[in-house]
This record gives structure tokens, C-alpha cells and sequence, in this order.
């Protein structure tokens, strides 16, 4: 749908002002930058997470008492998807060194390196392999690779400044030293990052960085990593094998407590099965799924946080869940393609964004969390917000502003996924503005581990989006994706050498999930809800209605 | 999202498989297939036409012509006939990396069938992502590996142009071979990257790193403060005044 004519004449006020902000720009005079003290005033007053009932206390497990998104908590308070009792452990459908769960950035990258150390891997996964945020993310791969203007000691205070100062060193310390190797790895596997004729690589900011340090591939940044990843693991076919529409529903212990394995389910011939491992690695991905606060968002629609649940009932703690990320550009226009990801870089590249008056009232390279806050506090109690046909609000961003900055044809360019899109419905995003809005994309937190992917239980190893402290309380652009290949690699070395060298073999077990049961009877929690959710429930409510004979379990029919 | 917000909209007739549905006007066909009671466990990966996981055909009574889509990014119209694609087996050429060469002979070696393509056409009519798909397949069988990179690089490996190709041939697998043939062995290599590598395991920042893990929330916030920005419309050869810890 293109803009309807009140909108067009909004866009005049844009207009009007465009061409004194590209003065201001091209003199790189900037929209001032909030102090830190400023920062902590906004996200307080306008970020969700700060919203009365946006965080609920988590009243079993290891987190008992931490307070986090009610959606998670809800899904944290449900039962196994299976009756313990009605598994028989004995027979194993499939036997590995190591099992992974979850076929995107991280888990794909964990596959080769173990893989590399001789192990014999399996990955199990809920859609295809690939249908993963790492496929969607758009704007690029953060790592210091240009010596005569930044370091990883700059990246370091970056990503330490984005996450509020929380995030534990060690993870921060390896997230940046690997950085440049594991750019350089994906070079080598052929990954076609956008360069000069000379091969130097192109970088752009992002919000929160104080280098020029965001390496893309065009603006299909994730698939290009993703696409390249499992073409690599399809030539290795004969030593990782995938399984798709096969998530898993709960880990296996041993009698040892270690990590021995998972409990599988068929989306398809609804089979549960058995994989018996000698070390575990869980990378799952993230939550947008759960649409906390009723928030649309960017995400796969396999993000339904179910990592978070089978890590927890085997007793691994959780951190910095209690902060999730809206990403502050989501398309709010037109309907089709609502919650959309408009990716940061298009304010790298010069956009303004811009209120109802075509007036800048932040600058476009605030941290992920501030720059929303301040969206919000624009639309809400400035009032100054852009009013959508279809009763929403959204903010400009000033797209045509490239075209004027970086010559004819950048935008086309430099953004031809978007371009396209909006193209079919009917909006020239070289000439018009994008009407914008804070949508949910990320998952700061999630299950601890530490920078050799470790977690509290043996053999059982967390990387990705389903784990918690590398970005502290807030993400910067461009450090997840780095974040996926980094420490998918490590799970991958460290579960391949936990495999040959510690795992010990003993009767699988799934008593974790009969105490847990156990636990959420003793706190008075009786209820039919269960985890993980698997698919979101998108179901017509007519439909179910006359839907007679169906039984659903949780969303799944 | 969730069906209420559109209930009150126009409906159009679908045909979903041969039977018919009303569904809202504005909506995807995805969200038409959830709309009409389905629980989308194949065809649905990203739902924001990057996955490639819902490649659509469709077609309108009366018309000869077969269109394509993704079912995240089409927006329905009355009286489609539609059906999704999302499984069609492919061949997959096995290759290790480090031992080919960006040539025809390394393109043919892992895909044979290659050389049977007979320049139809069929392929780009069939790529939702106006791709020109039969040219890089031209481009692939001159052994222009650069060509066929730079042509392919939109594809999200959707598979249509395979379910239709009647040549038997797998597209978009050699597009990848071709992209990743391109990145390795034909775009000049970032030597700055290297350069990087090198000086980090030699341990040039491990001091000053170790420092930094070592320094209270306050002072680090003071460093933070103080860091030197680069300048958005800044150059390649900027270069910070502060040089000691580059
Ligand atoms: C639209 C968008 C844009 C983004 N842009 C950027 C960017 O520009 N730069 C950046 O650095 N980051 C970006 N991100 C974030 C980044 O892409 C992700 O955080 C990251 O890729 C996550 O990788 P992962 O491997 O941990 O999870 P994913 O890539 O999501 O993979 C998880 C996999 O696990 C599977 N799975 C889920 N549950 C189960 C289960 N129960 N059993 C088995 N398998 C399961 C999923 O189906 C999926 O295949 C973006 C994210 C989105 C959504
Ligand atoms: S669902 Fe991914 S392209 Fe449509």
C-alpha cells in the first residue's frame, strides 16, 4: 500500500527540512548525544522493561525470585511437554558424540568445529536448518579489523558501554579477541562481505560504537554468514547430520548428573524419540516469539525462548533476561510488513529520524534501548508522533537522505532487500521516507555459561542467543552475529573435547523434570499450561472453535 | 499478528489447494493460511522473505500463467489459486573448499547437469526475487564464477526455480558454489583483516585488555565517556588523535 495522502502531505515537512540537516551532516555537526546520566532518565521513564507488570518473579528453579518478562516466567511455571513416565530411555533412536540443538548461526558453527575435532555430530532442529534470526539479521558483523583507527580495547569498552557496564569481563575479553579471527574464518569460507577493489572491507557504525567497526555483506548480512555456514556443514554431510522439524522438548541426564542427551519431538509424524550423546550443545536462539507486552517482532517464527526452559529445569541459572531489546526501527507501514526489522545501518548511513514536524529530536547512533525510549517518549508524551491509517504511531526515518549523501542509486545499493520490498508496495524508499517504531528482536539475556560455553551442568554447553552476559543488560548491533560464530565455535571445540576426554557413560535419566514437576507443586503452582511452546499460536479463534474433535497441547495441535 | 485487528476488513475469495476460503484482503497469504485454520509447521521460517522457506505458486482462473511468490511478502488477491512449495529436493555437490578452483571445471565437477541448461527462461520467470536467474546460469556455464556471484547474491534459495527447471537442474546450489568461490578465491582479501589476526595472537592487546577487565564500573565509565568518536561522514584514513591503544 503506498502513503495515503495525508501521510504525502507529512512528508513535506520532511521535506522542508531535509535539505538544511544534509548541510549539518556533510558539516558533521551532529544531533548531541545524551550524557549517561541523561540515558539512565529515559530508559527508566519510557523503555518496556521499566513498565509497571513488565517483570514477574520467577517463583521455581535455580533463578528462583528473579524477576523477569511474565511471558517467560509463564512458560518457566509449565510442565514437560512429556510424562517421564512414559519414556522409555532405553530405546535410543539416535546415538552421537555431540548433539546440537538448533540449526542457525550458532549452532551451525558449532557443527563445524566439532566436527573439525573429530567428533561425529548431530544437529537437531525445529524448522529447516537455517530458518534461524541468524538468516535474518541484516546489518552486519562487529570486529575491530582495522588496526590504524581501532582495537578490540575500543570494541571492549563498546560493548561494556551498550550493556550498561554489567557484562562479565572474561565473555566481553573473548567476544573481541575472536572477533577479527572469526571474521577472517568466514572470509575464508567464502563469505562475500562487502569490500573495496582493494579487498578492504567496508564498516559502518552502529548505534553505540565509537569506531567505524560494522563489517556487511550488502544488507543480508546473517544470511549470507548462514547460507555459507550450511553449505559448508552439507559438504560435511557424512559427519554432521541434520534433522529437521525436530526440536527438542527436554535434555537427558545421566546417572553421573551430566548432560547425556535430549528428548525429541517430530512436528510431523509426532513421534517422540530419544538421542543419547556424550555432550550436549544448546543453541536455540532467542524469544521474540513470546511478543512480550503484546510488542510486534522481527523474529523467526521458531523464537519461542524453548532453550531457556529445557536449560532451566536441568538447573542452569539465568541473568540478564530480566532486559530485552527492542530494536527502535521496525516498520510500522505499511500493514503487510509490520514489525519488519529496518536495520540500523540505514541511520549508519546517514538517515535522520525525524517527528511529525520533520524535526530531529535524538541522534540516529543512541544504543539500541535509549534510542527506542526515546521514540517513545516522542510518541507519547511529546506527542509528536506520526499517526498510521491503521491507528498506530511511528517516527521518519529520512531514507532519501543517503541517496543525497552517498550519490543516486545508494539506497538501491546499499539496501536492496528493503528496497525491493517496499518497491511492491508501492513506496520508492530512495525517495520517500520509512515510517518507523520500537519493535522486540532481542534476547540480551538467557542461561549462564562462561567463555568456554560451559554451563553449571557437565557436558551440557550454551551459545547464542540463548545464553545470557556477553552483552550485558543491552546489545549493540552487529556484536550477535559476532557472538554466534564466536562462541558457537568455542561450544564446539569445548563439547567435542568434553566428549572425548570427560564424558562417562550411564543410565539416562530424566529425573530433573519429575523434581521440577515436584517443585512446581510444593509453590502451589498447579496448572496445564507446558514448555517449551514450540510454535507461537497464530491459530484463527473461529476456526478453533469448530474445531470438534482437535486437542491441543500448549499452541501445538 | 493475531486475526482480530483485521476482522472487519473486505474478505476476498482464496483458493487454498483447490478450496476455497474468505480471507481479509490485506492480508499475506501466509497469514491467509493461519486466517483459514492452518497451523503452519512447513513453509513458514522467517515470515519477512529472507528464508526462502515459503516459495508459493499461484495462478487465476482463466490465465495460462503461472505466478510465484513468497507467501510472507504477497499480499492476496481475489480469486488466486495457490498452493506452497516448501520442500523440493535438490542435488547438493560435495566440495571441500580449500582444494577447488573458481572455474567451470570445479562448477561442472560438483553439478554435471549444469551443462544441460537450455537458456529457457523458465527459471527467472519463476524467481520471486527477480533474479536474473537464467543469466547467471548462462554466466556459470562460461566459467564466469564473478558474474554468477554478483547476479545470485539476492537468492534466498527458495527453490522454485528448481521445482520448475526442466533441465533437472539445481540453481541455486551452484549460485552458492559460485558466491562462495567468488568470496574466497576472486575478491581481493582484506589484508588490514589479516594484519588484525596477527597482531591479536600476538598478543598486542592483551595488556591493555586485561587492564580494562581489571578497572572499576566508575573509572570505566569515565573512559567510556571520553572515547573519541569517529565521525559519521569520515573517511577511510581517519585516524584518532589518541593512538595508544590502537
Ligand atoms: C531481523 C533481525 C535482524 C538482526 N540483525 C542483526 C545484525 O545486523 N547484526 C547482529 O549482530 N545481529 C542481528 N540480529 C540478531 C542475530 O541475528 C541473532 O541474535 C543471532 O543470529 C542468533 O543466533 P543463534 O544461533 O543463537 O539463534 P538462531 O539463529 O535463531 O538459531 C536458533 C535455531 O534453533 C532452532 N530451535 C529453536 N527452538 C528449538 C528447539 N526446541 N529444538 C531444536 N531447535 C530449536 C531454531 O529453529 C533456529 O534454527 C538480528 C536478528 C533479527 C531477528
Ligand atoms: S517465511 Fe522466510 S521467506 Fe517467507
Amino acid at each position: 500500500m503506498p502513503y495515503t495522502r495525508e501521510l504525502k502531505e507529512l512528508i513535506k515537512k520532511v521535506e522542508a527540512t531535509r535539505s538544511a540537516r544534509i548541510e549539518k551532516k556533510r558539516r558533521g555537526e551532529e544531533f548531541h548525544l545524551l550524557s549517561l546520566k541523561e540515558r539512565e532518565e529515559r530508559l527508566k521513564k519510557y523503555h518496556p522493561d521499566f513498565k509497571e507488570g513488565s517483570r514477574k518473579e520467577i517463583r521455581v528453579g535455580p533463578s528462583k525470585g528473579y524477576a523477569i518478562s511474565p511471558e517467560i516466567v509463564d512458560l518457566l511455571e509449565a510442565k514437560s511437554r512429556v510424562n517421564p513416565d512414559f519414556i522409555d530411555l532405553n530405546k535410543v533412536t539416535y546415538e552421537t558424540d555431540v548433539l546440537i540443538l538448533g540449526g542457525g548461526g550458532a549452532g551451525t558453527a558449532a557443527a563445524l568445529t566439532a566436527q573439525e575435532n573429530g567428533a561425529k555430530v548431530l544437529i537437531a532442529t525445529k524448522l529447516r536448518h537455517g530458518d534461524a534470526n541468524t538468516m535474518m539479521a541484516e546489518g552486519g558483523i562487529q570486529a575491530a579489523t582495522k588496526g590504524t583507527k581501532d582495537s578490540p580495547y575500543y570494541h571492549y569498552l563498546d560493548v561494556l558501554g551498550g550493556g550498561h557496564f554489567k557484562n562479565p569481563p572474561e565473555l566481553v575479553y573473548t567476544l573481541v579477541t575472536e572477533a577479527p579471527k572469526v571474521v577472517a574464518w568466514l572470509e575464508n569460507l567464502g563469505c562475500m562481505f562487502t569490500k573495496s577493489p582493494e579487498g578492504r572491507l567496508m564498516t559502518l557504525h552502529g548505534g553505540g560504537t565509537c569506531r567505524k567497526r560494522m563489517h556487511c555483506a550488502a544488507d543480508i548480512t546473517g544470511a549470507e554468514i548462514m547460507r555459507t555456514l550450511r553449505d559448508e556443514a552439507r559438504n560435511r554431510a557424512e559427519h554432521i547430520k541434520v534433522l529437521e522439524f525436530s526440536p527438542a522438548v527436554e535434555l537427558i541426564l545421566n546417572e553421573h548428573g551430566h548432560c547425556a542427551g535430549a528428548v525429541l519431538y517430530n512436528l510431523e509424524t509426532e513421534e517422540y524419540s530419544v538421542v543419547k550423546a556424550k555432550a550436549v550443545v544448546l543453541a536455540t536462539g532467542g524469544s521474540g516469539r513470546l511478543h512480550m507486552q503484546g510488542f510486534m517482532t522481527t523474529n523467526h517464527y521458531g523464537a519461542t525462548g524453548d532453550g531457556l526452559i529445557l536449560g532451566y529445569r536441568a538447573g542452569v541459572k539465568l541473568c540478564f533476561l530480566h532486559a530485552v531489546q527492542y530494536h527502535p526501527t521496525g516498520a510500522v507501514f505499511p500493514e503487510q510488513a509490520e514489525g519488519l526489522l529496518i536495520t540500523e545501518k540505514v541511520r549508519g548511513a546517514g538517515a535522520n529520524v525525524l517527528n511529525i514536524e520533520g524535526e530531529q529530536f535524538v541522534n540516529e547512533r543512541e544504543p539500541r534501548d535509549i534510542e527506542s525510549s526515546c521514540f517513545i517518549r516522542e510518541c507519547t508524551e511529546i506527542g509528536k508522533g506520526i499517526p498510521t491509517p491503521a491507528g498506530k504511531v511511528g517516527i521518519w526515518l529520512d531514507s532519501p537522505m543517503i541517496e543525497i549523501l552517498m550519490g543516486e542509486g545508494a539506497v538501491k545499493r546499499e539496501f536492496p532487500g528493503k528496497f525491493i520490498l517496499f518497491k511492491r508496495f508501492g513506496i520508492d524508499i530512495s525517495k520517500e521516507p520509512m515510517l518507523v517504531y520500537p519493535t522486540l528482536h532481542y534476547q540480551n539475556g538467557g542461561l549462564e555459561y562462561n567463555s568456554r560455553c560451559e554451563t553449571s551442568v557437565p557436558g551440557f554447553f550454551a551459545a547464542g542467543e540463548v545464553s545470557g552476559g556477553v552483552h550485558g543488560e543491552n546489545r549493540l548491533m552487529g556484536n550477535s552475529l559476532l557472538d554466534v560464530t564466536v562462541f558457537g565455535r568455542i561450544a564446539g571445540v569445548s563439547a567435542s573435547l568434553y566428549a572425548k576426554e570427560k564424558a562417562k557413560d550411564g543410565k539416562l535419566n530424566l529425573d530433573h523434570v519429575r523434581r521440577y514437576h515436584r517443585e512446581l507443586e510444593e509453590a502451589g503452582i498447579i496448572t496445564d499450561r507446558v514448555a517449551p511452546m514450540l510454535l507461537p499460536d497464530y491459530s484463527n479463534p473461529n476456526v478453533r472453535e469448530h474445531q470438534l474433535t482437535a486437542h491441543y497441547l500448549g499452541t501445538i495441535r | 499478528m493475531p486475526t482480530e485487528e483485521v476482522k472487519k476488513e473486505e474478505l476476498v475469495p482464496i483458493f487454498i489447494m483447490g478450496k476455497r476460503y474468505e480471507v481479509p484482503s490485506s492480508l499475506t497469504i501466509q497469514k491467509a493460511f493461519e486466517y483459514a485454520g492452518y497451523q503452519l509447521i512447513r513453509g513458514c521460517g522467517c515470515r519477512g522473505g529472507i528464508c526462502g522457506a515459503c516459495g508459493t505458486v499461484y495462478r487465476f482462473p482463466g490465465s495460462y500463467k503461472i505466478e510465484v511468490g513468497l507467501a510472507c511478502q504477497t499480499v492476496v488477491q481475489p480469486n488466486m489459486y495457490l498452493t506452497q512449495i516448501p520442500f523440493f529436493p535438490a542435488t547438493k555437490g560435495v566440495y571441500d573448499m580449500e582444494k577447488i578452483k573458481p572455474t567451470i571445471e570445479t562448477l561442472v565437477k560438483a553439478y554435471p547437469e549444469l551443462l544441460r541448461c537450455l537458456q529457457c527462461n523458465t527459471c527467472t520467470k519463476s524467481c520471486p526475487m527477480d533474479i536474473e536467474v537464467m543469466d547467471y546460469m548462462a554466466a556459470a556455464m562460461r566459467g564466469d564464477v564473478a558474474r554468477l556471484a554478483e547476479l545470485s547474491f539476492d537468492c534466498v534459495m527458495c527453490g522454485l526455480c528448481t521445482a520448475r527447471c526442466p533441465a533437472e537442474i539445481c540453481q541455486y546450489n551452484i549460485a552458492i558454489l559460485g558466491r562462495r568461490l567468488y568470496g574466497k578465491y576472486i575478491a581481493p582479501q582484506a589484508d588490514h583483516l589479516a594484519a588484525m589476526v596477527k597482531a591479536v595472537e600476538k598478543g598486542k592487546y592483551e595488556q591493555m585488555l586485561r587492564g580494562l577487565m581489571d578497572t572499576d564500573e566508575e573509572a570505566l565509565k569515565d573512559l567510556y565517556n571520553k572515547r573519541e568518536i569517529e565521525p559519521e561522514q569520515a573517511d577511510e584514513d581517519w585516524t584518532p588523535k589518541d593512538k595508544t591503544h590502537l
